[in-house]
Protein backbone atom coordinates (compact mmCIF):
# COMPACT_ATOMS: atom_id res chain seq x y z
CA UNK A 1 0.00 0.00 0.00
CA UNK A 2 1.88 3.31 -1.60
CA UNK A 3 0.32 6.41 -0.49
CA UNK A 4 0.81 9.61 -2.72
CA UNK A 5 3.17 12.19 -0.67
CA UNK A 6 0.65 14.61 -2.04
CA UNK A 7 -1.81 14.20 0.56
CA UNK A 8 0.98 14.63 3.65
CA UNK A 9 2.23 18.17 1.45
CA UNK A 10 -1.47 18.92 1.40
CA UNK A 11 -2.64 18.46 4.52
CA UNK A 12 0.12 17.86 7.14
CA UNK A 13 -0.18 14.39 8.71
CA UNK A 14 -3.59 14.67 9.91
CA UNK A 15 -5.36 12.44 12.39
CA UNK A 16 -8.81 11.33 10.26
CA UNK A 17 -8.92 12.17 6.25
CA UNK A 18 -11.62 11.78 4.16
CA UNK A 19 -9.49 11.99 1.40
CA UNK A 20 -7.72 9.04 2.23
CA UNK A 21 -11.00 6.78 3.14
CA UNK A 22 -12.04 7.72 -0.26
CA UNK A 23 -8.99 6.60 -1.97
CA UNK A 24 -8.09 3.86 -0.30
CA UNK A 25 -11.98 2.37 0.15
CA UNK A 26 -10.88 -0.88 -1.87
CA UNK A 27 -7.69 -1.66 0.28
CA UNK A 28 -9.74 -0.82 3.76
CA UNK A 29 -12.92 -3.01 2.77
CA UNK A 30 -10.77 -5.70 2.30
CA UNK A 31 -9.18 -5.36 5.79
CA UNK A 32 -12.40 -5.16 7.02
CA UNK A 33 -14.17 -8.40 5.50
CA UNK A 34 -10.65 -10.22 6.25
CA UNK A 35 -11.10 -8.82 10.03
CA UNK A 36 -15.17 -10.15 9.93
CA UNK A 37 -14.37 -12.93 8.43
CA UNK A 38 -11.60 -14.51 10.91
CA UNK A 39 -13.80 -12.99 13.65
CA UNK A 40 -16.85 -14.79 12.54
CA UNK A 41 -15.42 -18.02 12.36
CA UNK A 42 -13.36 -17.91 15.96
CA UNK A 43 -16.51 -17.03 17.89
CA UNK A 44 -18.74 -19.71 15.69
CA UNK A 45 -15.63 -22.40 15.87
CA UNK A 46 -15.09 -21.66 19.36
CA UNK A 47 -18.72 -21.45 20.40
CA UNK A 48 -19.53 -24.99 19.45
CA UNK A 49 -16.39 -26.48 20.88
CA UNK A 50 -16.42 -24.75 24.20
CA UNK A 51 -20.21 -25.72 25.01
CA UNK A 52 -19.65 -29.51 25.24
CA UNK A 53 -16.31 -28.84 27.01
CA UNK A 54 -18.61 -26.55 29.59
CA UNK A 55 -21.36 -29.28 29.57
CA UNK A 56 -18.50 -32.14 30.37
CA UNK A 57 -17.08 -30.31 33.03
CA UNK A 58 -20.55 -29.45 34.99
CA UNK A 59 -21.74 -33.26 34.79
CA UNK A 60 -18.41 -34.87 35.57
CA UNK A 61 -16.93 -33.20 38.64
CA UNK A 62 -13.21 -34.59 37.99
CA UNK A 63 -13.48 -33.14 34.81
CA UNK A 64 -13.92 -29.66 35.84
CA UNK A 65 -10.67 -29.11 37.89
CA UNK A 66 -8.22 -29.69 34.94
CA UNK A 67 -10.51 -27.86 32.08
CA UNK A 68 -10.95 -24.70 34.50
CA UNK A 69 -7.17 -24.76 35.41
CA UNK A 70 -6.14 -25.76 31.55
CA UNK A 71 -8.44 -22.62 30.23
CA UNK A 72 -6.26 -20.16 32.98
CA UNK A 73 -2.91 -21.60 32.13
CA UNK A 74 -3.59 -20.75 28.32
CA UNK A 75 -5.21 -17.45 29.19
CA UNK A 76 -1.92 -16.59 30.91
CA UNK A 77 0.13 -17.51 27.85
CA UNK A 78 0.81 -13.77 25.92
CA UNK A 79 -0.69 -14.51 22.42
CA UNK A 80 2.66 -13.83 20.62
CA UNK A 81 4.03 -16.76 22.11
CA UNK A 82 0.95 -18.65 20.97
CA UNK A 83 1.47 -17.60 17.59
CA UNK A 84 5.24 -18.22 17.76
CA UNK A 85 4.56 -22.05 18.89
CA UNK A 86 2.04 -22.75 16.09
CA UNK A 87 3.56 -20.82 13.21
CA UNK A 88 6.37 -23.10 12.55
CA UNK A 89 3.69 -26.35 12.05
CA UNK A 90 0.35 -24.46 10.58
CA UNK A 91 2.43 -22.08 8.74
CA UNK A 92 2.43 -18.23 7.41
CA UNK A 93 -1.03 -17.60 6.91
CA UNK A 94 -4.59 -17.23 7.97
CA UNK A 95 -4.82 -20.92 9.88
CA UNK A 96 -2.65 -20.18 11.94
CA UNK A 97 -4.14 -16.92 12.67
CA UNK A 98 -7.73 -18.29 13.09
CA UNK A 99 -6.24 -21.00 15.69
CA UNK A 100 -4.75 -18.60 17.71
CA UNK A 101 -7.54 -16.48 18.01
CA UNK A 102 -10.17 -19.82 18.59
CA UNK A 103 -8.33 -20.81 21.31
CA UNK A 104 -8.44 -17.64 23.34
CA UNK A 105 -12.19 -17.13 22.71
CA UNK A 106 -12.83 -20.60 23.57
CA UNK A 107 -11.50 -19.94 27.39
CA UNK A 108 -13.64 -17.07 27.72
CA UNK A 109 -17.04 -19.22 26.63
CA UNK A 110 -15.95 -22.07 28.45
CA UNK A 111 -15.34 -20.24 31.59
CA UNK A 112 -18.44 -18.25 31.19
CA UNK A 113 -20.90 -20.95 30.37
CA UNK A 114 -19.47 -23.16 32.96
CA UNK A 115 -20.15 -20.12 35.70
CA UNK A 116 -23.66 -19.91 33.96
CA UNK A 117 -24.72 -23.84 34.29
CA UNK A 118 -23.18 -24.07 37.81
CA UNK A 119 -25.81 -20.68 38.53
CA UNK A 120 -28.69 -23.52 38.04
CA UNK A 121 -30.68 -23.83 41.07
CA UNK A 122 -30.75 -26.75 42.59
CA UNK A 123 -34.47 -26.78 43.08
CA UNK A 124 -34.87 -26.40 39.81
CA UNK A 125 -32.83 -29.36 38.71
CA UNK A 126 -34.13 -31.40 41.92
CA UNK A 127 -38.09 -30.52 40.60
CA UNK A 128 -36.95 -31.46 36.71
CA UNK A 129 -35.49 -34.48 37.61
CA UNK A 130 -38.31 -34.94 39.92
CA UNK A 131 -40.50 -34.72 36.64
CA UNK A 132 -38.83 -37.72 35.03
CA UNK A 133 -36.14 -35.68 32.85
CA UNK A 134 -33.32 -37.62 32.26
CA UNK A 135 -29.51 -36.16 31.55
CA UNK A 136 -30.13 -35.18 28.05
CA UNK A 137 -33.60 -33.78 28.32
CA UNK A 138 -32.52 -31.75 31.87
CA UNK A 139 -29.53 -30.47 30.08
CA UNK A 140 -31.41 -29.05 26.65
CA UNK A 141 -34.87 -28.01 28.57
CA UNK A 142 -33.90 -26.82 31.85
CA UNK A 143 -29.75 -26.10 32.35
CA UNK A 144 -28.78 -24.78 28.87
CA UNK A 145 -32.07 -22.24 28.76
CA UNK A 146 -31.05 -21.00 32.31
CA UNK A 147 -27.59 -21.32 31.56
CA UNK A 148 -27.87 -18.78 28.23
CA UNK A 149 -27.47 -15.69 29.94
CA UNK A 150 -23.91 -16.78 31.33
CA UNK A 151 -22.86 -18.52 27.98
CA UNK A 152 -24.17 -15.26 26.13
CA UNK A 153 -21.76 -13.20 28.37
CA UNK A 154 -18.90 -15.35 27.33
CA UNK A 155 -19.35 -15.17 23.41
CA UNK A 156 -20.22 -11.32 23.97
CA UNK A 157 -16.74 -10.86 25.57
CA UNK A 158 -14.85 -13.14 23.17
CA UNK A 159 -16.31 -11.48 20.49
CA UNK A 160 -15.38 -8.04 21.79
CA UNK A 161 -11.43 -9.46 22.63
CA UNK A 162 -11.33 -11.60 19.47
CA UNK A 163 -11.98 -8.31 17.59
CA UNK A 164 -9.16 -7.08 19.09
CA UNK A 165 -7.16 -10.11 19.34
CA UNK A 166 -6.75 -10.39 15.45
CA UNK A 167 -4.82 -7.49 15.09
CA UNK A 168 -1.72 -9.24 16.37
CA UNK A 169 -2.15 -11.52 13.18
CA UNK A 170 -0.30 -8.91 11.68
CA UNK A 171 3.31 -10.66 12.73
CA UNK A 172 1.92 -12.61 10.15
CA UNK A 173 0.54 -11.10 7.77
CA UNK A 174 -3.11 -11.48 8.38
CA UNK A 175 -4.26 -9.33 10.73
CA UNK A 176 -7.32 -7.65 9.04
CA UNK A 177 -7.48 -4.26 10.37
CA UNK A 178 -4.29 -4.57 12.16
CA UNK A 179 -2.92 -4.52 8.70
CA UNK A 180 -4.17 -1.28 7.99
CA UNK A 181 -2.91 0.40 11.33
CA UNK A 182 0.36 -1.36 10.75
CA UNK A 183 1.05 -0.12 7.12
CA UNK A 184 0.30 3.31 8.46
CA UNK A 185 2.45 2.89 11.01
CA UNK A 186 5.56 2.12 8.76
CA UNK A 187 4.29 4.28 5.85
CA UNK A 188 5.52 7.27 7.72
CA UNK A 189 3.72 7.30 10.68
CA UNK A 190 0.67 8.09 8.33
CA UNK A 191 -2.08 8.74 11.18
CA UNK A 192 -4.97 9.25 8.72
CA UNK A 193 -4.47 5.35 8.36
CA UNK A 194 -4.10 3.92 11.64
CA UNK A 195 -6.86 6.29 13.26
CA UNK A 196 -9.01 5.00 10.19
CA UNK A 197 -8.19 0.95 11.21
CA UNK A 198 -8.47 1.71 15.08
CA UNK A 199 -11.93 3.82 14.62
CA UNK A 200 -13.11 0.49 12.30
CA UNK A 201 -11.96 -1.96 15.05
CA UNK A 202 -13.60 -0.34 17.90
CA UNK A 203 -16.81 0.18 15.73
CA UNK A 204 -16.79 -3.22 14.47
CA UNK A 205 -16.43 -3.96 18.34
CA UNK A 206 -19.30 -2.06 19.25
CA UNK A 207 -21.87 -3.62 16.62
CA UNK A 208 -21.17 -7.03 17.34
CA UNK A 209 -21.34 -6.62 20.46
CA UNK A 210 -24.90 -5.05 20.18
CA UNK A 211 -26.02 -7.53 17.66
CA UNK A 212 -25.09 -10.12 19.87
CA UNK A 213 -27.09 -8.47 23.08
CA UNK A 214 -30.05 -8.20 20.61
CA UNK A 215 -29.76 -12.21 19.64
CA UNK A 216 -29.55 -12.55 23.55
CA UNK A 217 -32.58 -10.68 24.19
CA UNK A 218 -34.55 -12.31 21.41
CA UNK A 219 -33.31 -15.61 22.76
CA UNK A 220 -34.06 -15.18 26.63
CA UNK A 221 -38.10 -13.62 26.57
CA UNK A 222 -38.34 -14.89 30.23
CA UNK A 223 -35.52 -12.24 31.36
CA UNK A 224 -37.32 -8.95 29.88
CA UNK A 225 -39.05 -6.65 31.80
CA UNK A 226 -36.85 -7.65 34.78
CA UNK A 227 -34.03 -5.27 35.53
CA UNK B 1 15.91 -30.42 11.90
CA UNK B 2 12.54 -29.89 13.61
CA UNK B 3 11.69 -26.72 15.07
CA UNK B 4 11.71 -27.94 18.57
CA UNK B 5 15.06 -29.42 17.89
CA UNK B 6 16.27 -25.56 16.82
CA UNK B 7 14.82 -23.69 19.72
CA UNK B 8 16.81 -25.99 22.20
CA UNK B 9 19.96 -25.11 20.14
CA UNK B 10 19.32 -21.83 20.20
CA UNK B 11 18.21 -21.70 23.61
CA UNK B 12 21.87 -23.60 24.42
CA UNK B 13 23.80 -21.07 22.60
CA UNK B 14 25.14 -18.73 25.24
CA UNK B 15 25.73 -16.04 22.68
CA UNK B 16 22.02 -15.57 21.89
CA UNK B 17 21.72 -14.69 25.66
CA UNK B 18 24.33 -12.54 26.16
CA UNK B 19 25.11 -10.80 23.03
CA UNK B 20 23.93 -7.24 22.67
CA UNK B 21 19.64 -7.57 21.99
CA UNK B 22 20.51 -10.92 23.29
CA UNK B 23 17.81 -12.37 25.57
CA UNK B 24 19.25 -11.02 29.33
CA UNK B 25 18.94 -7.50 27.61
CA UNK B 26 15.42 -8.17 26.20
CA UNK B 27 14.49 -9.67 30.02
CA UNK B 28 15.81 -6.30 31.39
CA UNK B 29 13.80 -4.31 28.76
CA UNK B 30 10.84 -6.30 29.28
CA UNK B 31 11.30 -6.48 33.24
CA UNK B 32 11.41 -2.07 33.37
CA UNK B 33 8.80 -1.33 31.09
CA UNK B 34 6.03 -3.65 32.31
CA UNK B 35 6.93 -2.42 36.09
CA UNK B 36 6.73 1.20 35.17
CA UNK B 37 3.43 0.23 33.07
CA UNK B 38 2.22 -1.73 36.33
CA UNK B 39 3.56 1.72 38.58
CA UNK B 40 1.86 3.92 36.06
CA UNK B 41 -1.03 1.87 36.30
CA UNK B 42 -1.42 2.09 40.10
CA UNK B 43 -0.84 5.23 40.69
CA UNK B 44 -3.94 6.36 38.52
CA UNK B 45 -5.99 3.55 39.37
CA UNK B 46 -5.74 2.85 43.04
CA UNK B 47 -6.73 6.19 44.19
CA UNK B 48 -9.46 6.88 41.69
CA UNK B 49 -10.76 3.32 42.54
CA UNK B 50 -10.33 3.57 46.37
CA UNK B 51 -12.01 6.92 46.29
CA UNK B 52 -14.44 6.05 43.88
CA UNK B 53 -15.51 2.58 46.09
CA UNK B 54 -15.44 5.06 49.37
CA UNK B 55 -18.22 7.75 47.89
CA UNK B 56 -20.10 4.45 46.56
CA UNK B 57 -20.19 5.92 42.86
CA UNK B 58 -18.43 4.48 40.21
CA UNK B 59 -20.32 1.33 38.91
CA UNK B 60 -21.06 2.86 35.77
CA UNK B 61 -17.83 4.27 35.37
CA UNK B 62 -15.58 1.73 35.70
CA UNK B 63 -17.53 -0.17 33.34
CA UNK B 64 -17.38 1.87 30.85
CA UNK B 65 -13.41 1.64 31.14
CA UNK B 66 -13.43 -1.66 30.87
CA UNK B 67 -15.11 -2.23 28.45
CA UNK B 68 -13.70 0.41 25.88
CA UNK B 69 -10.19 -0.76 26.78
CA UNK B 70 -11.41 -4.63 26.20
CA UNK B 71 -12.02 -2.91 22.41
CA UNK B 72 -9.22 -1.07 21.41
CA UNK B 73 -6.55 -3.10 19.69
CA UNK B 74 -2.91 -2.69 21.95
CA UNK B 75 -1.44 -2.45 18.33
CA UNK B 76 -3.87 0.38 17.39
CA UNK B 77 -2.50 2.00 20.90
CA UNK B 78 1.32 1.38 20.51
CA UNK B 79 1.10 2.77 17.28
CA UNK B 80 -1.51 6.02 17.70
CA UNK B 81 0.79 6.84 21.12
CA UNK B 82 4.20 7.67 19.83
CA UNK B 83 2.66 9.79 17.43
CA UNK B 84 1.55 12.40 19.86
CA UNK B 85 3.43 14.91 22.27
CA UNK B 86 4.95 11.66 24.10
CA UNK B 87 6.67 11.23 20.89
CA UNK B 88 8.90 7.70 20.19
CA UNK B 89 10.22 5.59 22.39
CA UNK B 90 9.83 4.44 26.42
CA UNK B 91 7.22 6.19 27.55
CA UNK B 92 4.64 6.16 24.68
CA UNK B 93 5.21 2.23 25.02
CA UNK B 94 4.57 2.04 29.08
CA UNK B 95 1.53 4.16 28.56
CA UNK B 96 0.46 2.14 26.16
CA UNK B 97 0.97 -0.72 28.67
CA UNK B 98 -0.61 0.95 31.76
CA UNK B 99 -3.69 1.88 29.77
CA UNK B 100 -4.53 -2.21 29.60
CA UNK B 101 -3.39 -2.25 33.48
CA UNK B 102 -5.75 -0.04 34.82
CA UNK B 103 -9.56 -1.68 34.52
CA UNK B 104 -8.12 -4.75 36.84
CA UNK B 105 -6.88 -2.36 39.25
CA UNK B 106 -9.46 0.12 39.16
CA UNK B 107 -12.39 -2.73 39.57
CA UNK B 108 -10.12 -4.41 42.02
CA UNK B 109 -9.82 -1.59 44.34
CA UNK B 110 -13.36 -0.18 44.24
CA UNK B 111 -15.21 -3.87 44.82
CA UNK B 112 -12.36 -3.97 47.42
CA UNK B 113 -13.39 -0.71 49.44
CA UNK B 114 -17.15 -1.64 48.90
CA UNK B 115 -17.31 -5.61 50.21
CA UNK B 116 -15.87 -3.97 53.49
CA UNK B 117 -18.53 -4.81 56.23
CA UNK B 118 -20.62 -2.13 56.35
CA UNK B 119 -21.17 -2.49 60.49
CA UNK B 120 -17.40 -1.68 60.78
CA UNK B 121 -17.81 0.93 58.78
CA UNK B 122 -20.42 2.26 60.77
CA UNK B 123 -18.62 1.65 64.06
CA UNK B 124 -15.74 3.40 63.01
CA UNK B 125 -18.14 6.88 61.61
CA UNK B 126 -19.80 6.51 65.65
CA UNK B 127 -16.39 6.40 67.07
CA UNK B 128 -15.88 9.66 65.38
CA UNK B 129 -13.84 9.07 62.40
CA UNK B 130 -13.85 11.15 59.38
CA UNK B 131 -14.50 9.74 55.90
CA UNK B 132 -10.49 9.98 54.83
CA UNK B 133 -9.80 8.37 58.44
CA UNK B 134 -12.41 5.31 57.02
CA UNK B 135 -10.67 5.10 53.98
CA UNK B 136 -7.71 4.80 55.51
CA UNK B 137 -7.61 2.93 58.62
CA UNK B 138 -10.74 0.58 57.98
CA UNK B 139 -11.91 0.50 54.46
CA UNK B 140 -7.75 0.27 52.81
CA UNK B 141 -7.00 -2.24 55.28
CA UNK B 142 -9.73 -4.38 54.42
CA UNK B 143 -9.22 -4.25 50.41
CA UNK B 144 -5.54 -5.57 50.39
CA UNK B 145 -6.37 -8.87 49.55
CA UNK B 146 -8.37 -7.27 46.75
CA UNK B 147 -5.91 -4.56 45.59
CA UNK B 148 -3.44 -7.81 45.46
CA UNK B 149 -5.00 -10.00 43.18
CA UNK B 150 -6.21 -6.69 40.67
CA UNK B 151 -2.04 -6.33 40.90
CA UNK B 152 -1.78 -9.85 39.56
CA UNK B 153 -4.12 -9.43 37.02
CA UNK B 154 -2.87 -6.78 35.86
CA UNK B 155 1.00 -7.55 35.86
CA UNK B 156 0.71 -10.63 34.52
CA UNK B 157 -1.44 -9.16 31.64
CA UNK B 158 0.96 -6.12 31.12
CA UNK B 159 3.98 -8.76 30.79
CA UNK B 160 1.98 -10.94 28.27
CA UNK B 161 0.96 -7.30 26.56
CA UNK B 162 4.83 -6.39 26.13
CA UNK B 163 5.83 -9.00 24.11
CA UNK B 164 3.90 -6.92 21.73
CA UNK B 165 5.72 -4.08 21.74
CA UNK B 166 8.04 -5.57 19.45
CA UNK B 167 6.01 -4.30 16.93
CA UNK B 168 7.07 -0.72 17.08
CA UNK B 169 10.38 -1.75 18.21
CA UNK B 170 9.80 -1.13 21.95
CA UNK B 171 11.70 -3.72 22.91
CA UNK B 172 11.47 -6.38 25.17
CA UNK B 173 11.28 -10.67 24.32
CA UNK B 174 8.71 -9.68 22.02
CA UNK B 175 11.72 -8.68 19.88
CA UNK B 176 13.22 -12.22 19.75
CA UNK B 177 10.15 -13.54 17.87
CA UNK B 178 9.96 -10.81 15.32
CA UNK B 179 13.08 -11.28 14.84
CA UNK B 180 12.90 -15.41 14.22
CA UNK B 181 9.60 -13.89 11.60
CA UNK B 182 12.21 -11.72 10.27
CA UNK B 183 13.77 -14.94 8.82
CA UNK B 184 12.72 -17.17 7.23
CA UNK B 185 10.05 -20.01 8.52
CA UNK B 186 12.90 -22.70 7.83
CA UNK B 187 15.46 -20.66 9.55
CA UNK B 188 13.82 -18.58 12.52
CA UNK B 189 11.48 -21.24 13.17
CA UNK B 190 13.53 -22.19 16.15
CA UNK B 191 14.19 -18.67 17.37
CA UNK B 192 10.34 -17.97 17.40
CA UNK B 193 9.30 -21.32 19.51
CA UNK B 194 12.56 -20.18 21.64
CA UNK B 195 11.00 -16.55 22.07
CA UNK B 196 7.65 -17.80 22.89
CA UNK B 197 8.84 -20.50 25.26
CA UNK B 198 10.62 -17.10 26.97
CA UNK B 199 7.81 -15.04 26.50
CA UNK B 200 5.58 -17.45 27.79
CA UNK B 201 7.42 -18.73 30.27
CA UNK B 202 8.00 -15.24 32.10
CA UNK B 203 4.16 -15.02 31.97
CA UNK B 204 3.49 -17.66 34.14
CA UNK B 205 6.57 -17.33 36.40
CA UNK B 206 5.09 -13.33 37.26
CA UNK B 207 1.68 -15.42 37.49
CA UNK B 208 2.47 -17.91 40.11
CA UNK B 209 5.16 -15.55 42.18
CA UNK B 210 2.55 -12.77 42.29
CA UNK B 211 0.04 -15.78 43.50
CA UNK B 212 2.46 -16.33 46.32
CA UNK B 213 2.55 -12.29 46.90
CA UNK B 214 -1.42 -12.23 47.56
CA UNK B 215 -1.49 -15.35 49.48
CA UNK B 216 1.26 -13.57 51.72
CA UNK B 217 -0.38 -10.21 52.51
CA UNK B 218 -4.05 -11.84 52.53
CA UNK B 219 -4.60 -11.74 56.18
CA UNK B 220 -5.41 -15.91 57.35
CA UNK B 221 -8.70 -15.55 58.67
CA UNK B 222 -10.01 -13.91 55.14
CA UNK B 223 -8.15 -16.61 53.07
CA UNK B 224 -10.82 -18.87 52.35
CA UNK B 225 -14.12 -17.97 51.27
CA UNK B 226 -12.52 -14.50 49.69
CA UNK B 227 -10.92 -16.65 47.37
CA UNK B 228 -14.75 -17.73 45.36
CA UNK B 229 -15.30 -13.53 45.55
CA UNK B 230 -11.88 -12.16 44.28
CA UNK B 231 -11.93 -15.01 41.17
CA UNK B 232 -15.35 -13.51 40.54
CA UNK B 233 -14.06 -9.76 40.76
CA UNK B 234 -11.09 -10.67 38.17
CA UNK B 235 -13.15 -12.65 36.23
CA UNK B 236 -15.66 -10.04 35.99
CA UNK B 237 -13.07 -7.72 34.66
CA UNK B 238 -10.70 -9.52 32.60
CA UNK B 239 -13.64 -11.34 30.86
CA UNK B 240 -12.12 -14.83 31.69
Amino acid sequence: MSLPLSYRAEAGNPWFSWQYVRDNSDTILAALREHVSLTGWAVLIAALVALPLAVAAYWYRALAAPIIGLTGVLYTVPSLALFAFLAPYLGIGAVTVLTVVVLYALLVIVRNAVAGLHQVPPEVRDAAEGMGYGRWARLFRVDLPLALPGILTGVRLATVSTVALVTVGVVLGRGGLGQLIFAGFQNNFYRAQIMTGTLLCVLLALVLDLLLAGVGRLLTPWLRGRA
Amino acid sequence: MNPVRQAVVWLNDPLNWTNPGGVLDRLGEHLTMSAAAVLLGCLVAWPFGLWLGHTGRGGGPILLISNITLSIPTLALLTILPLTFLGFGRPAVVVALAVFAVPPLLANAYTGVRQADPEARDAARGMGLSGGQVLRRVELPLAVPYLAAGFRTAAVQVVATAALASFVNGGGLGQIIRAGFGLDIAAGGGQIIAGGVLVAGLALLVEGALALVERAVTPRPLRRDRRVAIRRAVDATAGS
